[in-house]
């Protein structure tokens, strides 16, 4: 069974104490997107901002939220700034597949993406972690179903962030 | 219970009785660290646990007289009637209404609700209109009336609340000016506050206002009579009050009720219908489109039985005492740190707590409770305006039943305790 040490890890709880890149950018020229946890009230804003290349040159965090999704929204502030937009996506990509999210399980209640590590590729697990770098201590999350809403929430507000970007131009 | 000589003083809860009448509370819980505890269940504010008596009248019906309802000329068709009205007698008697065609059956609170704002509201507002609501309430007493609001070009005030969660009525009259409903929460489900019915029906009725009570929270835990509070509506949910889910009530005064409009239309709702139109049926069957919750219906007259053998004085005074001895071990054992919102006067709420803790987010505290098998409830509780008047996004919430005691409470106080110290900062 699933003891809150898998849930709770060091380093999420560090970056809860400390979040990163936590504030506002002003907007233009940044943009910002507002997301909601509907299920418990969690409020999260996404400010990104890019240069002519798509690259984000910064990224600020804004709202209130547990320690699951501040410490996502944390770490994935610090796993994009710098990327272009492309390449964030890749790290979303793995950090969703990591949440078992991707389209093969997207759609389950929750119970049925709980599939063990094993089921995976050796090759999906190894680039994962490599792009992934600290949001590897996440991985507990799929273990407590309720909770990956909380640390996928500010990945999808920043998706949409990215949309609105790419609308724009 | 019933073979008790009658005395004058209160009777109290024999909780060790009740909890033997809760299959669900039997077995210990392998809680999530693995060890076996005795279930803590904590958030009957948003649907409460059934006792056999309400499990066995449901299963008989489904076992010795399942049919559907009216029309049937069989024997069986009779029985599962009797069973399905013999509900709406028993709920009419308990919330102390004039006669049972004004009980209205419906799926949830939500739904009565929806009832009100679809039929009396579409008829009956308009532009220059306006619908008197309060910062207290749940979504499902504000969304409704948004909605038809966007329709029909009326405007929503709302009765301010301050600190303690406690209606700021000074402006009462003032805001009650030009409205024709005001809508409100006898019990706030955040709270717990207990808003002055009477008085609030009374003032809506001197402008001229009809006055509509959200009594989800009220008639599980208080003794409720809908003439002596002299509202015109009155809406609840079975699935708090020891029922089952899939029945809620909408009570409301017969001339009202004969004068609105059908809400849904279908089968059971109507006396004719023609190529060129329906005649509406009389009430209730007006407002009872489609084969409606027929075992629920026993099982909720078995519900409300079960809650007045008990007495709804003696629960009423078991949660004020229990809400008493939560509200003094947590503020002893956290201090400072804890937040309890709403009023601090036991007696002037409800048992219901809701709680902030520290930097310790709703989510993370039910997370560790979990563990120990104490259930509550993080969240906005569907409350967001009153949530973000109080300047949180959530709050863990404990609430209290009949089958609660004070070893739940110390099992509660012991987890947030360990909860803390887990998230210290
Ligand atoms: C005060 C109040 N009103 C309305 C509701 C809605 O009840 P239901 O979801 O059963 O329709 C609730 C339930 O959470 C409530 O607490």
């Amino acid at each position: 069974m699933a003891g809150l040490e898998d849930l709770y890890r060091e380093i999420i709880l560090d970056h809860y104490r400390s979040p990163r890149n936590k504030g506002e950018l002003e907007t233009p020229p940044a943009h910002k997107v507002e997301g909601f946890n509907p299920l418990c009230g969690d409020e999260i804003v996404v400010y990104v901002q890019t240069d002519d290349d798509e690259r984000i040159v910064d990224i600020k965090i804004g709202g209130q939220g547990c320690s699951i999704s501040q410490s996502s929204a944390s770490m994935m502030s610090g796993a994009v700034k710098g990327k272009t937009i492309a390449e964030a996506r890749e790290v979303m990509f793995a950090f969703k597949g990591m949440m078992n999210l991707h389209e093969t399980s997207i759609g389950g209640d929750g119970s049925e993406s709980d599939q063990s590590e094993s089921s995976e590729p050796a090759e999906t697990i190894a680039t994962a972690k490599l792009k992934l770098g600290d949001l590897e201590a996440l991985k507990g999350v799929v273990k407590f179903p309720v909770r990956i809403k909380c640390a996928t929430l500010s990945w999808n507000t920043l998706d949409q962030v990215f949309d609105e970007i790419q609308a724009a131009d | 219970m019933t073979d008790l000589p009658t005395t004058d003083l209160p009777k109290t809860l024999d909780v060790a009785k009740i909890r033997a009448d809760f299959p669900i509370l039997q077995p210990l819980q392998t809680a999530s660290d693995g060890i076996e505890r005795r279930l803590v269940f904590l958030d009957s504010a948003a649907s409460s646990q059934h006792p056999t008596q309400v499990l066995d009248a449901m299963n008989k019906v489904y076992e010795t007289g399942y049919a559907n309802v009216h029309r049937g000329v069989y024997q069986l068709a009779e029985r599962a009637t009797n069973a399905y009205e013999s509900g709406r007698t028993k709920i009419a008697n308990f919330i102390g209404a004039p006669e049972a065609a004004e009980v209205i059956f419906t799926k949830n609170a939500t739904e009565a609700i929806n009832l009100v704002a679809g039929s009396w509201g579409r008829a009956n507002l308009g532009p220059g209109d306006a619908v008197l609501i309060t910062m207290l309430e749940h979504h499902a007493n504000i969304v409704p009336w948004q909605m038809l609001a966007e329709e029909k070009g009326f405007e929503i005030r709302w009765v301010p609340v301050n600190e303690s969660g406690e209606l700021i009525l000074t402006d009462l009259d003032r805001l009650l000016d030009g409205v024709k409903l005001f809508s409100f929460t006898a019990m706030s489900n955040v709270t717990g506050t207990l808003t002055p019915v009477r008085q609030l029906v009374d003032a809506a009725h001197a402008k001229g206002a009809l006055a509509c009570v959200d009594a989800c929270q009220a008639v599980p835990h208080l003794p409720v009579n809908v003439t002596e509070w002299d509202a015109d509506f009155v809406a609840f949910s079975g699935h708090k009050m020891l029922g089952p889910t899939g029945i809620g009530v909408l009570w409301a005064r017969r001339e009202l009720l004969e004068a609105m409009p059908p809400f849904l239309g279908g089968g059971g709702m109507i006396l004719n219908v023609t190529t060129d139109g329906f005649i509406p049926d009389g009430i209730p069957g007006k407002f009872e489109a489609g084969t409606p919750p027929i075992a629920e219906a026993a099982g909720l007259g078995a519900a409300v039985d079960y809650l007045s053998a008990l007495g709804m004085d003696a629960i009423r005074q078991h949660e004020i005492e229990l809400t008493a001895y939560a509200m003094r071990s947590l503020t002893e054992a956290l201090g400072e740190g804890l937040t309890i919102h709403g009023p601090s006067e036991p007696a002037a709420r409800g048992g219901v707590l809701s709680l902030t803790l520290d930097d310790v987010h709703a989510h993370d505290i039910s997370q560790v409770l979990d563990e120990k098998a104490v259930c509550i409830r993080p969240g906005h509780h569907c409350a967001k305006p009153l949530m973000r008047q109080f300047g949180v996004s959530a709050t863990a919430r404990a609430s209290l039943y009949i089958y609660n005691d004070r070893d739940d409470v110390d099992a509660l106080t012991e987890a947030l305790v360990s909860a803390r110290d887990f998230f210290a900062l």
